[in-house]
């Protein structure tokens, strides 16, 4: 039995697990999906706010504060790829200077240092900013981060530190016996004294299984462009409308790994799983993006994507103990990212620690074996690793530079990719100029010779989502 | 740090004819670097024939017509090296590659050759609305899959785009057992080839469906369904003009882009192709780096990749050998009406030698116009075409006695034949 059962793996779950490794205390994550970090986690826009916009006094505007501050160690500790870039809230109009000297105020009041800055400090700042704007509001400790990589070395390092992940575990029910929460998924059954429900946007439902309902999850999908790499820089920092009741609106940004994203639109949908996108929505990004950013080159979109923010009804962070020893921690939506290693924090500090006596773990180790990036590594170093093993000579994609050896190392780490997507979500392989035109057929032929399975047994995601159906003249209609 | 005099950036068609070329006007230092496990770039996924018509006047297929060019690297002993990728090019010419066996390599070439082909356009790149499953595929991987690994992408297979790529693709899974449901192409002709239409689509009797395009890709895992739109004459949806197919595979066939990265890391400022901007010796603006083939501009056919490519080794054999002028006067090519675009960007007079080539794609299908030549305003050359077509590329070759020094521009445009 476990003392502490986690249900969901996405980034505050992750968090929540890697906090807990510090403990002696017996700690297992569920998660219905194959990898973690692969839903709401994977799909937002990868900013680490600096905390500017939340209501002061939220759970919200605390914890993406505080959050915020813990990043630099825990990125040093994890090996994570995390750039403070800063932000840029920009006005367009006359009418929005006012809101521009609220945010200041609120700014203020939240703990955050921002500077407003004249059209032409922004302009020197940033040249393709729009010649309409009257000001902006520079928040130098807003930041860019990879999610999918920040998710993996926090699951890998909970795991080297002794917790267990269990994928494609759906739970179905939650009963209590005694005192002993009994979890049942589609496959297995758990048992645990505590129960974390970090579930998303299932959290409402995972909620309603072991208490009255107090709070709703309603999705609210953000579309996106994806935008290649240009020389020079399109812009150097995150470019944000003024926020609305909408929420922070469409941005134009770097990411961590150099290319941009622009978006995202925001709209409430029902259906927790619908990912698609459509062309008004993204015919109107592009047109809000183009109001404060000029030169945008939408010929160079290389993908479009969505995801869906786990909107809770009461408007803030739900950390609640929802019944006893059953911990929700929903609601999670932006400034989600940046409160996370705060949310975990909290979580332990105010709901686990008073019941549970948690014993640090002489073991410990905060950090995860170093990993090896073709791009970020000198000539020099690169060359050390070859000697030792010739596959990082071996460029698997060409458009993200990532090489075979990069790919088996993930693979022998204890968060290994067991998907083209997983792979992807580590190494960048695939999410290039090409969209794994050329890597796809690589990483497909590592995954089948790692995994001792035939080329049609490798999925792209889910059971099933294979690429290759069969040999030729074998697979008719 | 290894010296090269030549380093030729892909072993495809362009990088394999530009080698020969080189070698036969005397440069002997030549090194091929190619990422792939075999020379012949592309050429060997192109199983089908219809090869090989010009440049051997017989129809080939794609491995047959590469191992024509392959013997010749041999029969020179022209050196090459595979699973190659060049990593990095200097504007010094510093060429950075990394394969298994000899690790990272740093070469100074006097002289480089781009060929570094081109890649498809995806599905993200044109943002089909609706759901992202598993199964949608680009056709050139899809016939990496089928003929180089001899693995199938899928049963029931909807097409967009009249690209070749696609077009050969939907002969070669029908033939393999798979169902073709059928082509959409988003403009009122198609992109490919009349022969292509003729013997992948027509001959197969998979429908063709113009002025259409995928307006909604239905599955959230897998592909379950692909919903096809009719287009305005401002290629909005038109509501109402649906049709399903479903289907567990959507290949597209939507565009090749010139894969000019190397050029591109380095901030050198693109054409409106996406290649390089050249001169009439395909040089790039930086001295001495040469760029021919797909990578430069996507052709229709390899036979005038290879053609493009032995005049990249031509000219980088003469730059070798101190033949090209640095200086000199320069001519500006300007597409006008019914151009979209014209390679070579620049002519420089000076370097000119018995003619030059130019290169060009009509923006729409047009039919008995005249294709003006103009040099400062001056027509040189004018001829009546019947038909003009976005998909062939159009020739124009010019002799070297038309053009004075003092030239400024060149313009080509066309004019409806009253």
């Amino acid at each position: 039995m476990d003392e502490i059962l986690i249900i969901g793996a996405g980034v505050t779950g992750c968090f929540i697990a890697r906090e807990l490794s510090r403990y002696q205390v017996k700690v297992t994550v569920l998660d219905k999906e194959n990898d973690v970090g692969n839903f709401s986690s994977m799909a937002n826009s990868a900013i680490v706010h600096s905390g500017y916009d939340p209501e002061p006094g939220s759970l919200k505007a605390k914890l993406n504060v505080m959050g915020n501050a813990m990043y630099d160690q825990v990125c040093k500790e994890l090996d994570v790829q995390f750039e403070r870039i800063g932000s840029l809230t920009v006005a367009i109009y006359d009418e929005q200077l006012p809101l521009l000297a609220d945010l200041v105020k609120r700014a203020t009041l939240n703990g955050v240092p921002v500077k407003l800055l004249t059209p032409a400090e922004a302009k020197a700042m940033e040249p393709n900013l729009s010649d309409n704007v009257k000001g902006a509001l520079w928040a130098p400790t807003a930041g860019v981060i990879d999610p999918f990589e920040l998710c993996v070395h926090l699951m890998e390092n909970a795991i080297d530190n002794g917790v267990t992940l269990k994928l494609n575990e759906e739970v179905v029910d939650i009963r209590s016996f005694g005192g002993i929460w009994e979890v049942r998924t589609k496959k297995n059954t758990y048992h645990a004294k505590y129960v974390i429900n970090a579930s998303g946007l299932q959290a409402d439902h995972i909620s309603g299984l072991v208490a009255p309902q107090t709070f709703k999850i309603t999705p609210r999908k953000g579309e996106y462009f994806v935008i290649d790499y240009t020389q020079p820089a399109l812009v150097k920092h995150t470019i944000f409308p003024l926020p609305s009741s909408l929420g922070k609106g469409i941005l134009v940004s770097p990411t961590y790994g150099g290319n941009y994203i622009v978006g995202p639109s925001s709209t409430v949908i029902d259906d927790k799983e619908d990912l698609s996108t459509d062309k008004p929505t993204l015919d109107e990004i592009k047109k809000s993006a183009s109001l404060m950013v000029k030169n945008i080159p939408f010929h160079k979109v290389i993908r479009v994507f969505s995801g869906l923010r786990a909107t809770p009804s009461t408007h803030d962070f739900v950390i609640e103990e929802a019944s006893p020893n059953f911990i929700n921690v929903a609601g999670i939506e932006s400034p989600g990212l940046a409160s996370s290693p705060a949310i975990a924090k909290k979580v332990i500090e105010e709901f686990i620690a008073p019941k549970l006596k948690l014993f640090a773990k002489a073991s410990f180790n905060p950090n995860v074996r170093p990993y090896h990036r073709f791009k970020k590594t000198s000539e020099e170093e690169w060359s050390k690793l070859i000697a030792q093993d010739r596959r990082y000579a071996r460029m698997v994609c060409r458009c993200e530079s990532v090489t075979e050896g990069e790919i088996r190392d993930m693979l022998a780490r204890n968060c290994p990719p067991h998907t083209v997507k997983g792979v992807k979500k580590r190494s960048r392989a695939g999410f290039g100029r090409c969209q794994g035109g050329f890597c796809g057929p690589n990483v497909v032929a590592i995954l089948a010779d790692h995994y001792h399975i035939p080329l049609t047994e490798v999925p792209y995601d889910e059971p099933g989502t294979n690429i290759v159906k069969g040999a030729t003249k074998e697979v008719g209609e | 740090m290894q010296t090269r005099e030549l380093v030729i950036i892909g072993g495809g068609s362009a990088g394999l004819a530009a080698a020969v070329s080189a070698y036969d006007e005397g440069i002997r230092d030549i090194l091929i670097l190619e990422r792939d496990e075999y020379l012949g770039g592309i050429l060997n996924q192109c199983i089908h024939n219809g090869f090989g018509l010009h440049e051997f006047k017989e129809q080939l297929s794609g491995p047959e017509y590469a191992e024509r060019f392959i013997n010749q690297i041999k029969d020179r002993g022209i050196e090459y090296k595979l699973k190659a990728m060049v990593i990095s090019v200097s504007r010094d010419k510093h060429v950075r590659y990394a394969n298994e066996t000899d690790g990272i390599v740093e070469i100074q070439a006097r002289a480089i050759i781009m060929a570094t082909g081109c890649y498809e356009r995806s599905a993200g790149a044109i943002a089909i609305p609706g759901d992202r499953p598993v199964g949608v595929i680009t056709a050139g991987t899809a016939q990496r899959y089928m003929n180089m690994e001899g693995y199938m992408v899928g049963k029931r297979v909807f097409i967009l785009g009249s690209g070749d790529i696609g077009l050969i693709m939907a002969r070669r899974l029908t033939l393999e057992g798979a169902k073709v449901l059928g082509v959409a192409e988003l403009m009122p002709y198609s992109n490919g080839l009349t022969r292509n239409i003729v013997q992948c689509l027509m001959d197969f009797d998979i429908p063709l469906y113009l002025s259409h395009s995928v307006s909604k890709i239905v599955g959230r895992e897998k592909l379950e369904k692909v919903v096809i739109s009719q287009v305005d004459n401002t290629l909005n949806f038109i509501p109402g003009t649906e049709k399903e197919f479903e289907a567990d595979t959507l290949m597209l066939s939507v565009g090749l882009l010139p894969n000019n990265y190397l050029l591109d890391d380095i901030g050198v400022i693109p054409s409106k192709t996406r290649g390089a901007i050249v001169n009439e010796h395909l040089e790039t603006m930086i001295p001495g780096v040469f760029s021919a083939g797909n990578v430069l501009h996507v052709h229709d056919l390899v036979d005038f990749v290879s053609a493009e490519g032995r005049l990249a080794g031509h000219s980088a054999a003469m730059y070798l050998n101190g033949k090209l002028v640095k200086t000199g006067n320069y001519l500006k090519t300007i597409p006008l009406a019914g151009i979209s675009y014209i390679v070579p960007q620049y002519i420089n007079i000076t370097n000119l030698e018995d003619k030059v080539e130019l290169k060009f794609r009509p923006s729409k299908p047009m039919k008995d116009v005249w294709l003006i030549t103009k040099i400062d305003g001056v027509v040189v050359k004018k001829q009546l075409k019947p038909f003009l077509i976005p998909s062939e590329m159009v020739n124009v070759s010019l002799e070297k006695g038309l053009f004075k020094e003092e030239n400024q521009e060149l313009t080509i445009e066309t004019e409806v034949k009253a």
